[in-house]
């Protein structure tokens, strides 16, 4: 593909730093071979947990970054998409009808409700939008833990996927480049192509002219309605498009675990993630919530296990293996985080970019 | 006079615990630039706002076109056909200027013949096309707060201080597009405190003061009778330098 026809894939809004370009070719092409080049159960589990992240922060940026709505509820959203594909395949409708009705069933539910939490709440202000989703959130919360019958309470949903995702099958009698292409990889490949067209698509939406309207509304809401733009109408729109594209990561995530249950795609730990994930690679920029979410997910996967080897080779030195000890991960992924915020805070690609409009 | 496309009648509007506007009364003719002129503090941005429903009014009467639209929500009276250039220039920052222009353009996209006018008018737009407008000088921002009024065919251009703070050379250039403006007969309500331009453009004008509205009628009487621009304008200046 030539140059210009990669910018209309991106919608032509290009990474804006030598630097963000690098770190996004390197994280695609790791994304796109994953289990070629980095074999193993943990491995690949991780590069899937990368790219349904990367959908769910980028579709959260939509709305943070794009429009300025605080919102509590984007693992709620996430949760319609996995409970919508777990309930019907725990129930044994093991088929693709299942897995592709329940996607379609739960980003639709969850644009509706995005969409009416939205019409009742921005209509006032902004600050009550982001408290009825935090309300609304704990609500689903309380029903998906409650409601045992359909969602399987506190222990969960458990199923199977139709048998060419399942890790018994093999595409191939022998191994392609060493590696056996089961339907663990098809289930992986599933999720990356996926991610993919939706991450594309987000593009392609925050730089319509819809996005554009949008970014007005964030940077001065009364000069857009000067201009004859009904600002809660844009905003509900990003919020139900927002709400069904994170329904679809949660589709993916149903897809990758086989199991679905609050505390996968419902718990608040989630919600401050994805948050993390947005501030660390940037507001409003898309890529760099992707670069976040690869920081983040990378970070929750390995650290400890860094940490394990940093302690064994300091085992001598009593306070510096104290330290590095793995119980002590939390701290050290925290005082990452504040690093970071302080370093750049625009987030990452936020900040380079702006490294090379002052060059200019 | 031309028939009155916007008329205040009675005006009232309050800020907060603040009553600012204490019954304006106001004729814009179709066709015509009409001046509003007054001392800061005057009421004279807080009268344009009331009529793009950015502020409420708390009484009287605002009609556009014969339509009462006092009660009407600002991105309805925004797509009645009238473009408000605010005070502070009005442009996203974060936008290109390509953006920006987009913004203020119908669902068909930018209208090349009238993108070739601004252009013409303000030929460094054309240069910074894809460059973002925060990264404009002040004037230029203005010429882009400017052509973005003019991107679609609007029945009134409401434009408030245009010359703040910009350069002699700039504000001649702004001059030279509201006078491209008067050519093709727009209507436009323009508040201005720079005198020069308002006798240079002005077909009416509307001197206000204290949230009201002390004089009407038209700017070359305004400019031939210096007794009245003194009692009008100066004392009212003189005040408040």
């Amino acid at each position: 593909m030539n140059r210009i026809g990669a910018w209309r894939v991106l919608s032509g809004d290009r990474p804006g730093h030598p630097a963000v370009s690098v770190l996004l070719l390197m994280l695609l092409f790791a994304l796109a071979f994953a289990p070629f080049l980095f074999p193993g159960t943990k491995s690949l589990d991780a590069a899937a947990r990368i790219c349904i992240f990367i959908v769910l922060a980028a579709s959260y940026d939509m709305l943070l970054g794009y429009t300025g709505i605080v919102s509590f509820a984007h693992t709620m959203f996430f949760a319609f998409g996995a409970y919508g594909v777990a309930i019907p395949l725990a129930a044994g409708n093991v088929g693709w009808t299942a897995v592709i009705g329940g996607t379609v069933v739960g980003a639709l539910l969850a644009a509706l409700v995005a969409a009416a939490v939205a019409l009742l709440s921005l209509r006032v202000q902004k600050i009550f939008f982001s408290m009825i989703t935090l309300a609304v959130a704990s609500l689903a919360q309380l029903v998906a833990t409650q409601w045992r019958d359909l969602t399987g309470g506190e222990d969960g949903l458990t199923f199977s996927l139709p048998s060419v995702l399942s890790p018994a099958f093999r595409l191939f009698a022998d191994p392609i480049l060493g590696v056996r292409i089961t339907g663990r990889v098809l289930t992986y490949y599933l999720i990356f192509f996926v991610a993919l067209a939706l991450f594309v698509l987000m593009l392609r939406i925050v730089n319509s002219a819809f996005g554009s309207v949008l970014k007005a509304i964030r940077e001065n809401e009364f000069r857009a309605e000067a201009l004859g733009y009904r600002t809660v109408v844009y905003r509900t729109i990003a919020s139900a498009l927002s709400a069904a594209i994170a329904a679809s990561a949660g589709g993916l995530m149903a897809l990758l675990l086989r199991y679905n249950g609050p505390a996968v795609t419902l718990s608040f730990d989630i919600m401050v993630d994805i948050l993390l994930m947005v501030v660390i690679g940037g507001m409003g920029t898309l890529y760099g919530p992707a670069l976040g979410a690869a920081a983040i997910v990378m970070a929750h996967t390995y650290l400890q296990g860094v940490l394990e080897n940093g302690h064994a080779a300091l085992a001598g030195i009593p306070l510096l293996a104290a330290m590095v000890h793995p119980d002590r991960w939390l701290l050290w992924l925290g005082s990452l985080f504040v690093l970071i915020v302080y370093f750049l805070p625009g987030g990452i690609v936020g900040t380079l970019r702006q490294r090379i409009a002052h060059a200019k | 006079m031309a028939e009155p496309l916007l008329s205040l009648s009675g005006v009232h509007t309050h800020i907060g615990q603040y009553h600012i506007l204490h019954g304006v009364d106001l004729v814009v003719p179709e066709g015509e630039l009409t001046m509003l002129l007054g001392r800061n503090g005057a009421g004279k941005t807080t009268t344009l706002r009331t009529v793009m429903g950015l502020w409420r009014a708390s009484a009287g009467v605002i009609k556009f076109a014969g339509r009462d639209i006092t009660a009407l929500p600002t991105p309805d009276i925004a797509r009645l056909g009238i473009a408000y250039v605010p005070e502070t220039m009005g442009i996203f920052s974060q936008l290109t200027v390509r953006e920006n222009m987009l913004l203020a353009s119908g669902p068909a996209g930018l209208n090349a013949a009238r993108l070739d006018v601004v252009f013409a008018l303000f030929p460094v737009l054309k240069q910074k096309w894809h460059d973002a407008a925060g990264g404009l000088s002040g004037g230029q921002k203005q010429m882009l707060a400017i052509s973005r009024a003019m991107a679609e065919e609007r029945r009134l251009m409401i434009v408030d201080e245009p010359t703040k703070g910009l350069a002699p050379a700039v504000i001649e250039h702004l001059i030279g597009g509201f006078q491209t403006l008067k050519q093709s007969r727009t209507t436009v309500l323009l508040v201005e405190q720079n005198f020069h331009m308002a006798r240079s453009l002005g077909d009416g004008v509307a001197v206000m003061d204290g949230g009201t509205v002390i004089h009407a009628g038209a700017m070359a009487a305004l400019a031939a009778d210096e007794a009245l621009q003194e009692r009008l304008l100066g004392l009212s200046l003189a005040e408040h330098q």
